[in-house]
């Protein structure tokens, strides 16, 4: 589960609350594009200290951490 | 000018690629040269970028492959922290008339000229959205924009380049990374060789061969026209006009 560290990073990028963010929320509606999203995976790297290659466009928080969830195998 | 900043140049162990190294390094940038093979090239072109004051390393990887320019980029940020302008300088000539060429001449062109620009843009784009700047540069060629028989693939790569670039640079641009194109015409190098017999050495309104420095110099004004990108400057002498 990589919920929580996204949710942080998202939060931290557009100044929401952390609990606003929720796993159904699109990308879109927190004001995020979807180049932003590959800003938003680099952070997450750092953040998490795995490398994610991202290969596909991801609609929302939700989606985003099972792609991460399943590169990681 | 562009003190700060980190310079991709591939295709830098000589000719223009080295020529743009070297132009980055005078401007201050330090400078990453990726080279295909030629390491002895690549380091004495490392040597003179270091002459300036900047930092320079090289690595070698064929900019054909995804996974090679990905284990590279990942290198150049480890060494650098990040990437600010990079130069997709790498192309290869397999010149031959179409109704003879080989598959695998087309192929290769395409793949290193052209899939080897992608493959780099692709990897550093992280970096530039991170950075929140980034400065591609492609040097395609007049022949890309006006044809050479004998050169469909070089030219087919060189034209490819063009859309590559107008196409990145209007995707990246909102997010302030510009992309632009070089188009050099007869530039005097060891790809191209003697061309003093070469008929079309009359053609060029300005009379003579250009120098890698040329070309280089345009890249610098490019690495530093913070309002232009989609461009695509010809360095020719007049040539495609």
């Amino acid at each position: 589960m990589y919920f929580e560290a996204i949710a942080k990073v998202v939060a931290e990028r557009t100044g929401c609350d952390v609990s606003t963010v929720k796993p159904e929320s699109t990308f879109t509606e927190l004001g995020i594009d979807s180049l932003d999203t590959v800003e938003l995976l680099m952070n997450l790297e750092d953040e998490l200290g795995i490398e994610i290659e991202l290969d596909q466009s991801v609609a929302t928080v939700g989606e985003l951490d099972k792609f991460i969830q399943s590169k990681q195998g | 000018m562009l003190n700060g900043k980190t310079a991709v140049v591939t295709g830098g162990s000589r000719g223009i690629g080295a020529a743009i190294a070297l132009e980055m390094a005078r401007l201050g940038a330090n400078v990453a040269l990726v080279y295909a093979g030629n390491q002895t090239a690549a380091e004495a072109v490392r040597g003179q970028c270091a002459a300036y004051g900047v930092q320079a390393r090289t690595y070698r990887c064929d900019v054909s492959s995804f996974q090679q320019t990905k284990d590279t980029v990942a290198a150049i940020k480890a060494d650098f922290g990040s990437v600010h302008i990079l130069v997709n300088n790498a192309g290869i000539t397999r010149d031959g008339l179409l109704a003879m060429m080989k598959e695998e001449a087309y192929d290769a062109v395409l793949d290193t000229n052209l899939k080897g620009a992608f493959n780099m843009i692709r990897h550093c784009t992280g970096l530039f959205l991170r950075a929140k700047e980034g400065c591609i540069i492609n040097i395609s060629s007049v022949s890309g924009l006006v044809g050479n028989p004998g050169q469909c693939n070089y030219a087919a790569s060189k034209a490819g380049l063009i859309g590559l670039t107008k196409s990145v640079a209007k995707e990246l641009a909102p997010k302030g990374i510009r992309c632009n194109a070089i188009a050099p015409g007869f530039i005097q190098t060891d790809m191209t060789g003697s061309q003093a017999d070469n008929p079309l050495l009359a053609q060029i309104p300005l009379g003579a061969m250009g120098r890698p420095e040329d070309v280089a110099q345009a890249a610098a004004y490019l690495a530093c026209a913070g309002y232009v990108t989609g461009e695509v400057l010809r360095v020719d002498g007049g040539l495609a006009m």
